[in-house]
């Protein structure tokens, strides 16, 4: 990666809310709700405040991950206008700031989980920090148009750590968790990318609009939406969740491939045209909050 | 404003937070030790 001065030009510690905008508190909203779902839907619960320092430590190891994603694509963001005005870009903070909260964060995130909870939850972490950092950001988000195939796998891991933190061991409910993640991850961030994609192509960034062209992305949107939706509803038939989360599953899929359908047949080219994309990325992240807040109030109040 | 006024209103700001963070840590920790012990009150 190109090296790039972005030291503070007024030489001014950075101020501590430029730390919490390192964090992508927005982004981290979903990771810590994907990962109480897995926490919640577990067999057994773990007393409160050792469920609390899970979900804690899962939010601090999201903020380490995206810390450390800003700290190496500094100079990327420098150039898209949705990332310009981070704290790196902007010139509010210097680099080796980043790079020390990040990891500084990411170690002590599976250090707390592994004191509190046990140490597979904890070596789950940092296999998602490792992954999202070295594997998605470093490896592949700048080599491939497939980046986000293989590091939705990084999304993916905090159900998987919340049922681990609560039980100790791996099943099949938050192993479906996972892969429901992993190929919802596709279709959200194509749909995001078919709208922002001059961004990505100003930064040389090769997402899958840049590199394959429109009408591919939108037909592969579709695609990764059927088996996404098929495993969705899984844990019903499969005796892992009971009707009422069947039922919801059902109804919001078939909406999620309704919304994907419609961004098929969108021939629009331009990104003020592109309703039905804008419609499929609100709408997935509804998704996914909907799914598994209805998967937990199924275990909860049903099962 | 000066530019050292700010630097020393920036780092009092980071001590602060600082401060309340390591506070709650330690909290934490007590109830962490608690619950893991199998302690109740």
């Amino acid at each position: 990666m190109p090296a790039m001065d972005m030291t503070n030009p007024v030489a001014l510690p950075a101020d501590w809310r430029d730390f919490l905008a390192l964090t992508k508190p927005r982004v981290m909203s979903l990771v810590v709700f994907s990962g109480l779902a897995g926490l919640l839907a577990a067999p057994q619960l773990p007393p409160f405040v050792l469920g609390f320092t899970a979900i804690l430590c899962i939010a601090l190891a999201a903020g380490a991950c995206g810390a450390l994603n800003q700290w190496y694509e500094a100079d990327l963001d420098a150039k898209m206008r949705r990332t310009s005005k981070r704290p790196l870009p902007d010139g509010r903070m210097d680099r080796q700031s980043a790079l020390h909260f990040g990891v500084g964060l990411g170690f002590f995130s599976v250090l707390l989980m592994g004191l509190a909870t046990n140490w597979l939850a904890a070596a789950l972490l940092a296999a998602s920090i490792l992954f999202y950092v070295l594997i998605y950001t470093v490896w592949l988000k700048p080599r491939t148009p497939h980046n986000i195939v293989i590091g939705g796998a990084a999304g993916a891991f905090p159900p998987l750590i919340g049922w681990v933190a609560a039980t100790g061991h791996f099943a099949a409910l938050p192993l479906l968790l996972f892969a429901i993640i992993f190929l919802w991850t596709p279709p959200h961030f194509w749909a995001l990318s078919l709208f922002v994609r001059s961004d990505y192509a100003a930064a040389g960034i090769p997402m899958l609009p840049v590199v394959a062209g429109i009408e591919n992305t939108r037909r592969q949107i579709f695609l990764y939406s059927l088996p996404m939706a098929a495993l969705a509803v899984a844990p019903w038939p499969l005796g892992l969740a009971g009707p009422i989360y069947g039922g919801c599953a059902a109804i919001l899929s078939f909406v999620f491939v309704a919304l994907a359908a419609r961004v098929l047949t969108n021939r629009a080219a331009e990104p003020a045209r592109m309703g039905p994309e804008k419609h499929l990325f609100a709408f997935s992240v509804f998704y996914l909050f909907a799914l598994f807040t209805v998967l937990v109030a199924d275990r909860w109040l049903v099962s | 404003m000066k530019l050292e006024d700010e630097v020393v209103r920036r780092q009092r700001a980071r001590a602060r937070i600082m401060a309340l963070l390591l506070g709650a840590f330690v909290v934490l920790l007590f109830l962490i030790t608690i619950a893991k012990t199998g302690l109740n009150w």
